[in-house]
């Protein structure tokens, strides 16, 4: 998966599951203020991550992340 | 203390309308919310009728967090709850400031555990179940996502009495309020209405059977019921003393004067006329008025012969043979965890607009059912004070009373 191909998949399903505008999914904007995410979400968000890119995040993973370019980071990581 | 308790607020989210108003109408003309679904038939019930209510689409109103912790009942309850918090004149800024309680009957989230369930065998892993599965699991769900989006600041417990949860939940309301402990408290009761949620009370053999003709199948108190039919939905009522309606001018739909109950401590699914008898006789010495001054009786009834027959004969030894007795199952089907609340719902909006809901398919009755006054048709007639009948399983009784408010 291309990263413009990871950028695209993750904004349509985040942006469904949490239920925000794609277009507020930057690179550089927060992705848990972005998405709203509290203590529960984030169990949410390991399911989706799962259900669309056949891994599973690990608390230690998110500790990483703070934008959206983080998360694509981690992903084009653990996909290849 | 002892303080006057009145109705404010009333909600419903029913298989004979969504709202006040079209159950009203259903009310007046006899209309059934019986069903054949094609779903039960699927997976194998005996009967496939049922009463039937759609899932409402709550995105409009609530948010994702709020919405993923709801399954059905939680669900019906919320649509029942916005419409009564509407009429009652309450909204969530006085409610954050001024302590409300909720006491709501529920006896079951069968379709939610199942549901989850299946996704932990698909998925083989609990971490990958989601947020939102262990709020829906939880029997207390209607109160946990009520108690949060209204900001309720008061007694926060669930009822879970059977088929007299939603009785009870108004009356331990009424008690709280009573002794002066809660200002308000919002009552209710909710029923699943899935194919989860009835499948072994099914395999009891205790559902009518009258597939050629749904609407025709639920038959209190007549000779020739073949069993009752489940239903679903939610009702809730809002409750609060005299003084705090009267200080916030809102509209006073009814008093209740009288809440008995008892336990039979006998057979786990049989009625027994003694405990019905007792939960009367309590009902009408708490509120302190005589059997002639009950003008309507809304009874349990749920059309199956044991049952209807104990109530039958409860009702004659205690309040006689005038009284007019409708069972407004007859329509509604057997709405369960719901029916305590939703039929005092019921009940005020014929004591408002001054009529009797009929008992519809009754025709011929038995020996017990002739002795009462079993109302087949709407009939116009002046309620002042009403009695509402609810027995569950495990022999648990509640009757209610309640009267047209007068200052």
């Amino acid at each position: 998966m291309t990263r413009e191909e990871i950028i695209t998949t993750t904004k349509r399903f985040l942006s469904e599951e949490f239920e925000v505008n794609k277009d507020k999914i930057t690179a550089n904007n927060n992705l848990q203020k972005t998405l709203d995410l509290d203590s529960l979400d984030y169990v949410d968000l390991v399911v989706v991550i799962e259900e669309n890119l056949n891994f599973k995040p690990t608390s230690d993973d998110f500790k990483k992340i703070e934008t959206f370019n983080d998360f694509y980071d981690l992903v084009e990581q653990k996909l290849s | 203390m002892d303080r006057r308790v009145v109705i404010t607020g009333i909600g419903l989210y029913s298989s004979i309308g969504n709202g006040k108003k079209e159950v009203l109408d259903s009310l007046r003309k006899g209309k059934s919310g019986i069903v054949y679904d094609k779903a039960r038939e699927e997976i194998g019930y005996r009967s496939c009728l049922t009463g039937m209510v759609e899932d409402p689409d709550l995105k409009p109103y609530l948010s994702r967090r709020e919405r993923i912790g709801m399954h059905q009942p939680a669900m019906f309850a919320y649509m029942s709850t916005m419409e009564a918090m509407e009429q009652a004149k309450l909204d969530i800024d006085f409610l954050k400031k001024n302590e409300t309680g909720i006491i709501y009957g529920n006896d079951s989230t069968a379709g939610a555990v199942i549901n989850t369930i299946d996704k932990l065998r698909d998925r083989g892993d609990t971490t990958l179940i989601g947020s939102g599965d262990i709020f829906q699991n939880m029997n207390c769900t209607v109160n946990m996502s009520l108690s949060t989006i209204y900001k309720l600041k008061g007694i926060n417990i669930t009822l879970s009495a059977a088929c007299a949860s939603g009785s009870h939940s108004i009356g331990m309301g009424y008690l709280l309020i009573k002794q002066g402990l809660q200002e308000r408290v919002v009552c209710g009761g909710a029923q699943e209405i899935n194919v989860y949620s009835m499948a072994s009370f099914d395999g009891l053999g205790a559902f009518s059977i009258g597939h050629d003709a749904p609407t025709k199948a639920s038959r209190p108190f007549d000779k020739n019921r073949d069993g009752l039919i489940p239903s679903g939905g939610a009702a809730t009522l809002i409750i609060e003393s005299l003084e705090s309606a009267e200080k916030r001018g809102a509209p006073i739909l009814g008093e209740i004067l009288g809440y008995g109950f008892s336990s039979n401590g006998d057979h786990i699914s049989n009625p027994n006329f003694d405990g019905q008898y007792r939960s009367l006789k309590m009902s009408l010495e708490q509120a302190g008025v005589s059997a002639k001054s009950i003008d309507y009786v809304n009874a349990h009834a749920t059309s199956t012969p044991v049952g209807d027959s104990m109530e039958a004969q409860a009702i004659h030894s205690i309040l006689g043979s005038d009284v007019p007795v409708s069972s407004t199952k007859s329509m509604t089907g057997h709405e369960c965890w719901m029916a305590g609340a939703s039929e005092v719902a019921y009940s005020i909006l014929m004591m408002q607009n001054d009529f009797i809901a009929p008992n519809i398919n009754f025709k011929n009755p038995d020996e017990d059912s002739k002795k009462i006054n079993v109302i087949p048709e709407f009939k116009e007639k002046k309620i002042d004070t009403f009695l509402s009948n609810s027995f569950g399983f495990g022999g648990t009784n509640s009757s209610l009373i309640v009267k047209k408010f007068v200052k």
